[in-house]
């Protein structure tokens, strides 16, 4: 077959690990929307998304905050009556969003990902210190002192770790995770 | 003595810590002993689960071959822990090919995975493995009167049940009548609390969590219990910063299940971790200090059920809105 793959059997592709696979299987039926706690967050519910990638609108779906907004909450997945696992799609859309490098309005999740992940390469446990540079800039001189009270109280609470726990066989977890992602760079 | 093979997760050593005390101390009076898993490595949490599924099977796969060598279950008290090993096992017995492929990666580090081990939550432990009627034979402070609301989150019960089942689960409720309380009709018991949303998108979350606070508070519960580190973080620590969005809402105080049910086996209230939060639970010690064992005679099973017929809490389906 000749000619660029459209966008919508490129979704498809994207989410064949999926069955039923939502692009195909969804009935519009509206029962992910009226179940997401984080619908009035988002720029598109669940169900118009599923629309929206039917009717091969990629810049919409791209730019869409949908899935970024999807907390993982899976009330959509154990409701769908086609027994669509919509968590999982909106898991997808943001590895097709990076893979296209089309999150820029969302870079701040991503960015909290891979820190997260290089973090947990290197000691084999997470450290929620680390992760703050990700997200702590984006919500101005407040967003700063709100979090330095709530890390105030937790670590008068003796909740705040001050220094990152390791395991013991970091360096086999690291050549773990290197025979599965042969790049080299992760760590 | 059964002993299971224990995963505290990366939050019961730091923000959680008084979980883990709990969790140890509850167990060991109901005859559990909790052996920890050696070397365990983090789950992969919510974050990379979205971002990269296949490295985060395979940080499980770490720690579930470790635990299978134990022979015992795996008991995590970590919702999110729980749900990330408990699907990652499920995926990768299913996948014979993923699970080939993650073992040749794990040989790495001498691990090899069968499948063997059960992954279960710390409450499914207390709840089918001790018992609900042993637990009720072992409260020494009756904590009768006393309004908890069960909050489960989402990731204990979905995405392993689904459906109806998904909706109608009572063990909670169960639980925190057998320990003499009672546990409150709370609608939102099944939200969710926003979970790691608190870092990246704050007003989302704060907005959830803050609907959360307010039906407990509307039920008249004097603390909100759950079963996640996560939950507890969002509804406590940062509620400060929902109570300052939302001024009309009290202080609630939210501890951990074993908190709660320590409590009510007369475990004292330092050994269990409370005094950590930054919204006091003074006023729940307080009440139990009033429980003897005289008055443990309390009804059996009343409320049970009361959260049961809730509607979940979220939208009603029928809103019309075709979003
Ligand atoms: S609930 Fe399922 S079938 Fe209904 S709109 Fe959502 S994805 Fe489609
Ligand atoms: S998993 Fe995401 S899309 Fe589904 S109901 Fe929860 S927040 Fe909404």
């Amino acid at each position: 077959m000749a000619g660029p793959v459209s966008f919508t059997a490129e979704i498809r592709h994207a989410l064949y690990a999926l069955t039923p696979n939502p692009v195909e299987a969804c009935i519009q039926c509206g029962t992910c929307s009226a179940s997401c706690p984080l619908a009035d967050f988002m720029d598109h519910s669940p169900r118009q998304l599923i629309a929206m990638i039917r009717a091969g609108q990629r810049r919409a779906v791209l730019a869409s905050n949908t899935f970024w907004i999807c907390a993982s909450c899976y009330q959509c997945t154990v409701r769908c009556p086609a027994e669509i696992d919509v968590a999982r799609m909106m898991y997808a859309l943001k590895r097709y969003a990076i893979w296209r490098n089309q999150c820029e309005r969302e870079a701040v999740t991503r960015d909290f990902s891979r820190r997260f992940m290089r973090m947990v390469v290197r000691t084999g446990r997470s450290w929620e210190p680390a992760l703050a540079p990700a997200y702590l800039g984006r919500r101005g001189l407040r967003g700063v002192l709100d979090e330095a009270r709530v890390a105030a109280g937790l670590l008068w609470h003796g909740r705040l770790p001050l220094w990152p726990r390791r395991i013991r066989r970091r360096q086999a977890l690291r050549r773990v995770l290197r025979h599965i992602v042969p790049v080299g760079g992760r760590s | 003595m059964k002993t299971y093979a224990y995963y505290p997760g990366c939050s019961l050593e730091t923000m959680a810590r008084s979980y883990h005390c709990s969790a140890v101390e509850t167990a060991r009076v109901l005859g559990l002993e909790l052996q920890e898993i050696q070397d365990w490595n983090c789950c992969g949490a919510t974050a990379y689960f979205h971002i990269d599924e296949l490295l985060a099977y395979t940080l499980c796969a770490r720690t579930l071959a470790i635990a299978e060598r134990t022979g015992l279950d795996l008991v995590a008290p970590c919702a999110g822990c729980f749900k990330n090993l408990h699907s990652a096992a499920d995926a990768l017995r299913k996948d014979p090919d993923l699970a080939e492929h993650i073992n040749e990666a794990l040989a790495e580090d001498d691990l090899h995975l069968s499948g063997t081990t059960r992954v279960r939550h710390l409450i499914e432990v207390f709840v089918e493995d001790v018992g609900l009627e042993a637990i009720r034979a072992r409260v020494t402070r009756s904590l009768r009167g006393l309004r908890v609301a069960p909050y489960y989150g989402c990731q204990v019960v979905r995405p392993q049940k689904t459906g109806e089942a998904a909706e109608r689960v009572t063990f909670f409720e169960d639980l925190i009548s057998a320990l003499g309380a009672t546990a409150v009709p709370y609608p939102a018991r099944l939200r969710c609390c926003g979970g790691s949303l608190i870092a990246t998108q704050r007003e989302a979350a704060l907005a959830l969590v803050h609907d959360l606070l307010k039906s407990a508070v509307e039920q008249k519960a004097q603390v909100v219990a759950t079963l996640c580190p996560l939950c507890q973080t969002n509804l406590e620590a940062y509620q400060g910063l929902v109570r300052r969005a939302y001024p009309d809402l009290p202080a609630v105080p939210v501890l951990y299940f074993t908190q709660v049910m320590g409590l009510a086996l007369g475990i004292s209230p330092r050994r269990l971790g409370i005094g950590r939060e930054l919204v006091s639970a003074a006023q729940v010690v307080q009440f139990c200090r009033r429980g003897t064992a005289a008055d443990s005679e309390h009804a059996p099973g009343e409320a049970a059920r009361a959260g049961q017929a809730g509607e979940e809490g979220s939208r009603p389906l029928a809103a019309g809105r075709m979003r």
